[in-house]
């Protein structure tokens, strides 16, 4: 079971946590909630749980919760620019379908 | 695919939890809102589907006010309280409006200050009917997006000065809507195209409205848009097209006699329609019922179309070529052209400003809604739906803004292109001895002296204790903030003394003045060079010949034998300072600082013997290790 950071987006978590000046590392996970199911969760990571899954990409720690890690297994999270718009993408391979924008999917 | 920012611990926002913010092209003859839904930006239309608001308010007899599309009728009807066009006044003075006052049917009031028209029940100011078309905007938004707004970013032309910003902000207010940023009409229809997203280059932007021709030349750097020049014709636009074609109509039809207000409309409205039509057909019907019996029909091919607006795309590219130059750059330096505004879908025009361009001009976006467009992609970052500051758009000070000098020259404080928020400082001096305030005057511009700049306000700092000339520090420090507010502040060191202003200028500048000041300032520069020494070594000269008056009238006995030395100087002098010779001023000053060397020497030395009188060396060197 893993996840991953493309190094992209490990470039860009990293001056983040440079930038905000704390941090362990990114959390990850999911919560049920929105359009369609279940709702991605991407927050800095301050502390880290005993039960907390831990994944290092290109030296940025990934935390995530074993709950969280069921639904994310096997996701990639890229960094890309779509016009005026740049930030993380999930690539996960568990979503069967998604809302309209994409905020919210279902496994 | 929405793409996640990452939020503080706790703090990651539900799904569709967007705060409500939209961006508002505030146009000379059409207005529109648009916002950011599922992550792209659309215009918001009205109940009845059209997303262009005509900018038209009619104050009614009974009192009520009517914008857009049913404002229309009583332009005709009464148009001495139907305002259209009503942005070519705002920030406009009473000595500005004086000079429009001709050609507009609106009814001054008498009186200094902002200019104020009559309306059944009182008088309202352009600001105040503006207003109206932003609170129409405000509730579709607020109808549609289902809450209250939290801001919003209007756009503005990019040779709007200050006055005419703030009157458009004081609008904004008074609709009730927080306003997150003015941006450059040119830089959003860029960031629609997301061309802010490079990392540099030029662009052109081509903006031909319904009434008003603008070009502007823009230089991309980290992020950054700088206006390098802009230019255009207030009075050349669409509808001078629809003009042409309706005059080729009668011409065809033969028509000779005046026609009445209707038939003028039908012509137009048919003139109109053949334009559009051959945006997309080679040729068009035309037929054209004035009255009972005159009916005319007829065919425009293409071909005799672009003739007959040839002549008025030749005056947009000789405006282009004005602004390119302006630019100090070539037409093939540009990397990007972007289209805006109806008129821009005239494929004769697309043509040809390729052709200027040496490029395919960008216009896959709807040229009427590109600029609203990108203000919602402005808009729904400054709300905060995208953290991150690394891709803000930040705007530029127009025009220089400097403090007067003695001699009448500016001193810059903030260069013109400088980003916002900005604050900058320098330290001043008194010129008298004694001298216990100072007046500050704040200009805007690009030129040495004060005359050719625009004046923003005037305030003085009193209570500054007496000091020998230069020996006061007065920090004046200059303040824009994000919204372009200036607040000018001067403090003396010693005692804290301060006085502040903050600048609402309440005049406009003539249309085109900013234009004309940026290119004066370019064509003048070796003059104004020339002034500037000039003033500057009258100043120092002054300055030295003051000191001397200072020091004879309380040293005269020092003087000894060097009276008649000091006296011949000091009348080199007088008569340098009545001349215009730099050389011969610099001259003659440092032959009076010279001539003056053992006096002041003389008064040096008195001085520190009257310091040092009545105490042993031994004290001084005492009092010392206290401190």
């Amino acid at each position: 079971m893993s996840i991953t950071l493309t190094e992209r987006a490990s470039r860009h978590v990293a001056s983040q946590l440079a930038r905000r000046g704390r941090g362990e590392g990114l959390r990850v996970g999911v919560r049920p909630s929105g359009c369609s199911g279940m709702a991605y969760i991407i927050e800095f990571a301050d502390t880290i749980e005993p039960d907390d899954a831990v994944f290092e990409s290109h030296g940025v720690k990934l935390v995530i919760s074993p709950q969280s890690l069921l639904y994310l297994d096997g996701t990639e999270i890229d960094f890309v620019r779509e016009g005026l718009n740049e930030g993380l993408k999930f690539n996960n391979p568990n979503v069967r379908d998604q809302c309209g924008c994409g905020e919210s999917f279902t496994v | 695919m929405t793409l996640f920012q990452i939020a503080e611990p706790g703090q990651t926002p539900a799904p569709h939890e967007r705060r409500r913010a939209v961006g508002i092209d505030l146009g000379t003859t059409n207005s529109l809102v648009a916002t950011v839904r599922d992550g792209r930006p659309e215009c918001l239309p009205d109940a009845d589907g059209r997303v262009m608001l005509p900018s038209l308010v009619h104050y009614t007899p009974e009192g009520a006010v009517r914008v857009g599309e049913g404002a229309r009728l009583a332009l005709m009807t009464d148009p001495e309280h139907s305002f259209k066009s009503i942005k070519r006044l705002m920030g406009r003075s009473m000595s500005d409006v004086m000079q429009l006052r001709q050609a507009l049917p609106y009814r001054f009031e008498s009186g200094e200050g902002v200019p104020r028209m009559h309306v059944p029940g009182g008088s309202v100011t352009a600001v105040q009917v503006s207003s109206e078309i932003l609170r129409a905007l405000r509730g579709r938004a607020e109808a549609a997006l289902g809450g209250a707004l939290v801001g919003a970013v209007i756009t503005v032309p990019a040779y709007f000065d200050e006055a005419q910003r703030q009157a458009t902000r004081d609008a904004a207010r008074l609709a009730g809507l927080h306003v997150l940023r003015l941006l450059n009409e040119p830089t959003a229809a860029a960031v629609a195209y997301g061309l802010d997203r490079r990392d540099s280059g030029t662009l052109a932007v081509f903006d031909l409205g319904g009434g008003t021709f603008d070009i502007s030349i823009l230089r991309l750097s980290r992020g950054v848009f700088e206006v390098l020049a802009t230019g255009g014709d207030s009075q050349l636009g669409g509808d001078d097209f629809d003009e042409a074609v309706a005059c080729w109509i009668l011409d065809e039809a033969g028509i000779k006699a005046e026609l009445s207000t209707g038939a003028q409309r039908h012509l137009q409205g048919v003139a109109c329609q053949v334009k559009e039509r051959l945006t997309e057909h080679a040729q068009a019907e035309v037929r054209i019922e004035l009255g009972r019996e005159a009916v005319w029909s007829g065919c425009l091919s293409c071909g005799r179309f672009n003739e007959l607006i040839d002549p008025l795309v030749d005056r947009t590219l000789r405006a282009c070529r004005r602004a390119l130059r302006d630019a100090g750059l070539e037409a093939g330096q540009i990397d990007e052209v972007v289209m805006v505004g109806g008129a821009t879908r005239v494929p004769r025009v697309r043509e040809r400003v390729a052709g200027l361009f040496g490029r395919e001009p960008l216009t896959d976006i709807d040229p009427d809604r590109v600029v609203a467009l990108g203000a919602a992609l402005q808009a729904d970052v400054l709300a905060g739906n995208k953290p991150g500051e690394d891709w803000l758009l930040l705007d530029v000070i127009p025009l220089s803004l400097g403090i007067e000098t003695l001699g009448g020259l500016v001193e810059r404080l903030i260069p013109r292109n400088t980003t916002l928020p900005v604050a900058r400082a320098q330290e001043f001096t008194t010129f008298r001895d004694g001298q216990t305030a100072m007046a500050l005057h704040v200009v805007q511009g690009e030129r040495e002296r004060v005359e050719d700049c625009r004046s923003l306000a005037r305030f003085e700092l009193r209570g500054i204790p007496p000091m020998a000339a230069g020996a006061a520090r007065i920090r004046v420090t200059f303040q824009v903030d994000a919204d372009g507010l200036l607040t000018v502040s001067a403090v003396e060191a010693s005692t804290g003394v301060s006085a502040e202003i903050t600048v609402k200028p309440s005049h406009g500048l003539a249309e085109g003045e900013i234009e004309r000041m940026l290119r004066d300032s370019v064509a003048h520069a070796a003059e104004d060079m020339q002034v500037r020494r000039l003033r500057e070594a009258r100043v120092e000269g002054e300055r030295v010949r003051v000191a001397l008056e200072a020091a004879l009238s309380a040293d005269a006995a020092l003087v000894g034998e060097d009276g008649e030395r000091i006296t011949a100087a000091r009348i080199g002098l007088d008569r340098a300072l009545a001349g215009e010779d730099v050389e011969v001023l610099r001259q003659a000053t440092a032959a009076l600082e010279q001539a003056c060397a053992g006096f002041v020497e003389r008064r040096m030395n008195q001085a520190v013997a009257r310091a040092m009188k009545g105490h042993a060396i031994d004290q001084f060197a005492h009092g010392r290790e206290e401190d």
